[in-house]
């Protein structure tokens, strides 16, 4: 999967084996009750070195290199095509890549010997097309991962989905299916699911681009939240405003690299590259 | 037409000495009834695992799966028949053979098998259409939660997938129930071949294809009416 240049494996530390073992039930009062400490000094939550991928002959990532420390929230944002989700997909291993590294709390991903499945479970997903599991209620849908990865018992798996329903303030579809949600429901449903999971970093790939323009502001509510409550966040997405209001960092991409990473300020103060100033011309003008 | 009609005949007491011709036929469509269903274990259970093979990211799984479902879909029922009861034993050691030749009710045991594989490689079809059909971010979400591939495949791909394809399962249970009739070929006594033994014994050709007739449409109406139940029941809210 990833070139030979790759250094030979070091042993990497059980990543926060503390974290997996927390008790799963705990206040409610946020949406993270039992986000590990975040230890300053620490490497970054997601390095990405390097990393170029293919389809076939055609190149959709050519020499992407970023990171993402704790706590922080990173905006991907670029015209469509521009190799953004395919990005963001390669960091929990849902796409492989065939040159760079991927390296997510100290694990490389596209190492041979990682427990994928286990990484995957720490690493928070929501997709653009909320992806519920349509054959069973919001409440299996929040507990089957916790029970099948995570080993938890069921009323210990329902008990946290209740909790994370009841925070995107849903608890009273509980028993409902995934059909009978509106596109906004099943969108902060998919999030309580991935919360659910207690992950270390959540990924969102354009979360609101499949709903209606009525409900995206439900489901930025709940992400705006997520942010200032620490939670360290790579989103794909449209929505400026959001950036604005909760970005520390602007990722923009375009035909597959990235041409500018920079601090929100910055970014949208005064983009360096052309191909970002048209970008974000374009898409502010309304 | 010269035909001497007497639809008496089934409470008539059959040659065999066993009862009237009517328990005759019932008796055959108890083989036809227990040969389906045991063969139909056999073709949803290894069609399943085909049909999830050939949707797995390894080549070599696909290339297997392929291989079983052109192997068994494109020769014909018949000539399946004649190769696992008469050909399968003489290419086996001696010993085995002449095990398999002897066993009691051989007809039956080998109507369930080929039956079973073949009918096995069309539920197959259905299985891996099934899989395709639902969304690729199904089985990504599976994954992006830490659900291994089987994890995600028997909580996440397969419910789905069996109940977007019940209706063409159906159909294949129905001609698998059908199918059965080949196997009077290999000299097992099932519906068929009980109606034909009756037309021989009581030149009453009419009537003994008459019921068989009747008897198929009403079982597999019944086999429909079932899939119907099954299918409200299974059926997911607000889709």
């Amino acid at each position: 999967m990833t070139s030979s240049a790759m250094p030979p494996v070091s042993p990497v530390p059980e990543p926060q084996a503390a974290a997996a073992a927390a008790p799963a039930t705990g206040p409610v009062g946020t949406l993270l009750t039992e986000r590990p400490p975040v230890a300053a000094t620490s490497g970054p939550m997601i390095a990405i070195d390097g990393v170029s991928k293919w389809y076939g002959d055609f190149q959709v990532l050519t020499n992407c290199t970023t990171s993402v420390t704790k706590g922080e929230v990173v905006v991907v944002c670029g015209p469509s095509g521009s190799g953004k989700s395919t990005l963001i997909k390669c960091v929990n291993a849902l796409e492989p890549f065939q040159k760079g590294q991927i390296t997510v709390d100290g694990t490389q991903i596209a190492n041979k010997k990682t427990n994928l499945p286990k990484l995957r479970s720490r690493v928070g997903m929501v997709f653009q097309h909320f992806e519920l599991f349509p054959h069973l209620s919001i409440t299996d849908n929040l507990s089957l991962a916790q029970r099948k990865v995570l080993g938890r018992s069921k009323d210990e798996a329902q008990a946290k989905g209740l909790a994370l329903l009841e925070r995107v303030g849903l608890k009273a579809h509980a028993h409902k299916f995934p059909g009978q949600l509106s596109g906004g429901q099943q969108q902060r449903v998919a999030i309580a699911r991935a919360l659910a999971m207690n992950p270390i970093v959540m990924l969102f790939d354009e979360p609101t681009s499949a709903l209606d323009p009525e409900m995206v502001g439900e489901v930025l509510d709940v992400m705006v939240e997520l942010a200032r409550e620490g939670m360290t966040m790579m989103v794909v997405t449209h929505e400026m405003g959001f950036a604005r209001k909760v970005a520390n960092r602007v990722i923009f991409m375009d035909k597959g690299e990235i041409v500018e990473d920079a601090q929100k300020e910055e970014f949208f103060g005064s983009p360096r590259s052309e191909r970002a100033q048209t970008f974000l011309s374009r898409i502010l003008q309304h | 037409m010269n035909y001497n009609w007497n639809w008496g005949i089934f409470f008539e007491q059959s040659p065999e000495g066993t009862g009237s011709y009517a328990d005759m036929l019932l008796s055959g469509l108890v083989w036809t009834i227990v040969t389906a269903l045991c063969a139909w274990v056999i073709a949803f259970a290894v069609g399943s695992v085909i049909g999830v093979l050939r949707t797995l990211p390894s080549r070599a799984a696909q290339a297997i799966g392929n291989a079983y479902v052109e192997l068994f879909r494109n020769i014909p029922l018949l000539v399946q028949m004649f190769l696992w009861y008469f050909v399968l034993p003489e290419m086996l050691p001696e010993s085995w053979g002449t095990w398999l030749k002897q066993l009691p009710n051989a007809p039956f045991y080998t109507a369930v098998v080929c039956l079973g594989f073949f009918t096995a490689s069309r539920v197959a079809e259905q299985v891996r259409a099934g899989i395709q059909a639902l969304p690729r971010g199904q089985r990504m979400a599976g994954t992006a939660l830490g659900l291994t591939t089987a994890q995600t495949y028997r909580y996440v791909l397969l419910p789905n997938a069996y109940r977007i394809i019940l209706p063409p399962l159906t159909s294949e249970f129905l001609n698998n129930l059908k199918n059965t009739s080949v196997a009077l070929t290999i000299g097992l006594l099932e519906l068929t071949a009980r109606a034909r033994a009756m037309q021989e014994f009581s030149f009453q050709v009419f009537e003994a294809f008459t019921a068989a007739t009747i008897i198929y449409i009403v079982i597999n109406l019944l086999v429909v009416a079932v899939a119907g139940l099954i299918e409200r029941r299974v059926a997911v809210p607000g889709r």
